[in-house]
């Protein structure tokens, strides 16, 4: 076992290299190219046997991804941002073709205006394609999650499109140290793809995009991915158990910490989670008992694992990094998950932060948790609160004196 | 070996240049040297959109246990400035949280003493003297940085630092990296009477930092708060000749006045006198010398910024 200092692409590409993909369709985007990169320079220098197609588009990669898939073969690609976007039509078909690969997600804001730093708008867009949804906070994790998502792919009870999500910049250009696991304990973990019924023979011909159909039968098919998508809580724990047992990580369906005795608890997706994380080290030595709470597994979404750790606490910091109308969509996902509990809930506080990579500091974490105080305390949630501040509006003044934007609106007649 | 602390703090070290530069080089060789060492370590860059002479900066934690920290660090221990004329750029942030206890190491011909005096921020500046190298080896400033730094740092040995570079090196020929180690072990001998004075967590601010300065944000009609920009020639108040690294200079006596190097400009920066010859406009040049590839005549040459005195035109 080999520990080394990779990026988050870098961690990506072992995680393909290490499942030993067959097949790789790829379209650059930033910050998501260098593992394509990555893995072309080993295909150059043959170190891996896998077949690189470079697509026209991201909708091209997907087909030619979920086309591959079907024939047998195990799959690999990433993409990013606005890329995931234009290939959003093929991953919910790929998902209805029941097609299991492995795509890797880069998180990038979306345009307009443009950015290239993280948020989680572009992987939230895929939250109904009926692809399952891993986050990652660690380039460990970006590794190991590569792995897991196979597994749970390729799995009788599941058998979907597994996307494996890490943040731009803040994992995919940051090296860490990483352990980089024996081929062959992967392989006892991760055996040769079992196809079934997924094969390509000019003697046997099949279809995978069947006829139009009517309400009843395609009811029918989309259900029984949905079934599938919700089996995959079980599979996601027993494969982590597995994992833990094999390489020492554990991967449960929450990252959790400091969270028995916790009052307030920080509810967060992605790599922004281990700045809280410092942040609750911090608070702990203020005397302040708060948590934290990771969802690892997004898709599905692990509704009763939530509801148990929340249930007891008086206050919920919900800390969205995306914007949508109603609230960050962890608050309202979250939100849904506990209205049907008998017992009392906590207060969700919902705090919009690091859109575009905006950083999240200490002293706002704590500010944060004070928020949430006060609300438990007043027995009512404020509106959700932009973490902005008046030196970011002053820095958006000078942008604006420089395009020329008016800065009092036109007398409009009533 | 210099003195060795074995203490949990965290080392937050954050390196400033310009795209071109190595700066994400020389964050990886100091994290790379540190990891070796023995530290936890956490190195990125951190850029706009992609471009030779554009401000960059690149970042380094190092701790002896897990790091938790990302993103930029707002309170460095110490800060490593490749291009001395970023100082002046406010949009570059090199003098972002600096206070007194912050180590400065600046690659510049200017003493300390004058650092010290034109900046109130700065009290721990260390000089990193210019690497004399011909221009075509300037990527070479990387390893320098690298070197001091892991000197200041106090906790890397030269053979860390050696074996970090071969390895951020794998691959490539034995002759650049020679010329790399020479230049980070030079940089790093350049420091040894500095060795440790960066002191690791000397920025942290401790567990009861101050509150944001958060504002509720008023919602703003769409003429204003859309991102359009409707003033012309915004561009031009950009001074995006200081990106350059190199200069294109026109040889009149060469020149056939074709035009070609002003068709092709991508920035526009080329016009023609009454005579035909092409006048570059050194305040937006960004150096990208295509030019200099498309010119028939090979009547354009680059040369090094800055260009040396008595050479200017």
């Amino acid at each position: 076992m080999t520990r080394t200092l990779l990026t988050g692409n870098g961690a990506a590409a072992w995680g393909m290299r290490l499942a030993r993909a067959d097949y790789l369709p790829a379209f650059p985007i930033t910050p998501q190219t260098e593992i394509i990169e990555t893995v072309a320079s080993w295909i150059n220098r043959n170190e891996i046997e896998c077949r690189m197609t470079t697509l026209e588009s991201e909708h091209s990669m997907l087909t030619a991804a979920g086309a591959a898939a079907a024939t047998g073969v195990r799959v690999f690609s990433a993409t990013s941002s606005q890329g995931l976007l234009y290939g959003m039509e093929m991953l919910y078909t790929v998902a209805g073709w029941r097609a299991p690969l492995v795509l890797v997600n880069v998180s990038r804001g979306l345009a307009a205006p443009i950015t290239l730093e993280p948020d989680h708008n572009d992987i939230l867009a895929a939250r109904d394609c009926g692809a399952l949804q891993i986050h990652c906070a660690t380039c460990q994790e970006v590794l190991d999650s590569i792995l897991l998502a196979y597994r749970l792919a390729e799995d009788w009870r599941v058998r979907l499109p597994v996307i494996v999500n890490l943040d731009g910049f803040y994992l995919s250009f940051t090296r860490e140290p990483v352990q980089i696991p024996e081929a062959a304990a992967v392989n006892r973990f991760l055996p040769p793809f079992d196809s079934g019924n997924l094969c390509f023979r000019a003697s046997a011909p099949t279809s995978q995009a069947v006829a139009v159909l009517g309400g009843g039968p395609y009811s029918y098919f989309r259900y029984q991915a949905y079934l599938a998508a919700m089996n995959a809580l079980g599979v996601f724990e027993e494969i982590g158990q597995e994992f833990r047992k094999q390489f020492g990580r554990s991967y449960d369906l929450l990252d959790t910490y400091h969270c028995d005795d916790a009052d307030i608890l920080f509810v967060m997706l992605g790599s922004f989670a281990t700045k809280a994380r410092e942040a609750v080290d911090h608070l702990r030595a203020s005397g302040q008992a708060v948590g934290l709470v990771r969802p690892r597994l997004l898709r599905p979404f692990p509704k009763m694992a939530l509801q148990r750790v929340l249930a007891g606490k008086q206050g919920v910091a919900v800390i969205d990094q995306n914007l949508s109308p109603g609230g960050g969509f962890l608050y309202t996902e979250l939100a849904t998950a506990l209205y049907d509990q008998s017992t009392a809930k906590p207060l969700l506080v919902n705090f919009i932060g690091g859109l575009g990579g905006r950083d999240i500091s200490r002293e706002e974490f704590f500010e944060i948790a004070a928020e949430t105080r006060r609300a438990v305390t007043a027995g009512t949630a404020p509106l959700p609160r932009l973490l902005f501040t008046a030196a970011e509006l002053r820095e958006v003044r000078k942008l604006q004196a420089i395009a020329g934007s008016r800065r009092e609106p036109p007398r409009r007649e009533p | 070996m210099p003195k060795h602390h074995r203490s949990n703090a965290l080392f937050r070290i954050r390196f400033h240049g310009r795209g071109g530069q190595g700066v994400k080089t020389a964050s990886r060789i100091l994290g790379q040297a540190f990891f070796l060492a023995g530290y936890e370590v956490q190195d990125a860059p951190r850029y706009g959109a992609e471009r030779r002479g554009a401000t960059i900066f690149a970042y380094v934690r190092a701790s002896h246990d897990s790091i938790y920290e990302r993103g930029i660090i707002r309170r460095p221990d110490l800060v490593v400035v490749a291009d001395e004329t970023l100082v002046e750029i406010p949009a570059a942030g090199v003098l972002q949280g600096v206070t007194k206890t912050t180590v400065v190491l600046i690659h510049s011909k200017l003493t300390a003493e004058d650092w010290i005096k034109r900046y109130t921020p700065l009290e721990k500046v260390v000089i990193l003297h210019p690497v004399k190298t011909r221009r075509q080896e300037l990527h070479l400033d990387s390893a320098a940085c690298a070197g001091a730094a892991a000197c200041l740092a106090g906790v890397i040995t030269r053979d860390h630092l050696q074996r970090a570079i071969e390895e951020e090196f794998v691959g490539q020929k034995g002759s650049l990296v020679q010329a790399n180690l020479t230049q980070a072990l030079d940089a790093y001998n350049q420091m040894a009477l500095d060795s440790g004075l960066v002191i690791a967590g000397s920025g942290d601010q401790g567990t009861t930092p101050a509150s944001p300065d958060w504002i509720d944000l008023p919602f703003e009609a769409a003429d204003i708060s859309a991102p359009t920009i409707h003033a012309a020639l915004t561009s031009t108040q950009v001074t995006t000749g200081l990106w350059r690294t190199l200069r294109p200079v026109v040889d009149e006596n060469i020149c056939r006045r074709c035009g070609l190097c002003s068709s092709y400009c991508p920035e526009g920066v080329i016009s023609l006198d009454d005579q035909g010859i092409p006048v570059i406009d050194y305040v937006h040049c960004k150096g990208c010398l295509v030019c200099v590839v498309e010119c028939p005549a090979h009547a354009i040459h680059a040369h090094p910024e800055p260009v040396p005195e008595g050479e200017q035109t």
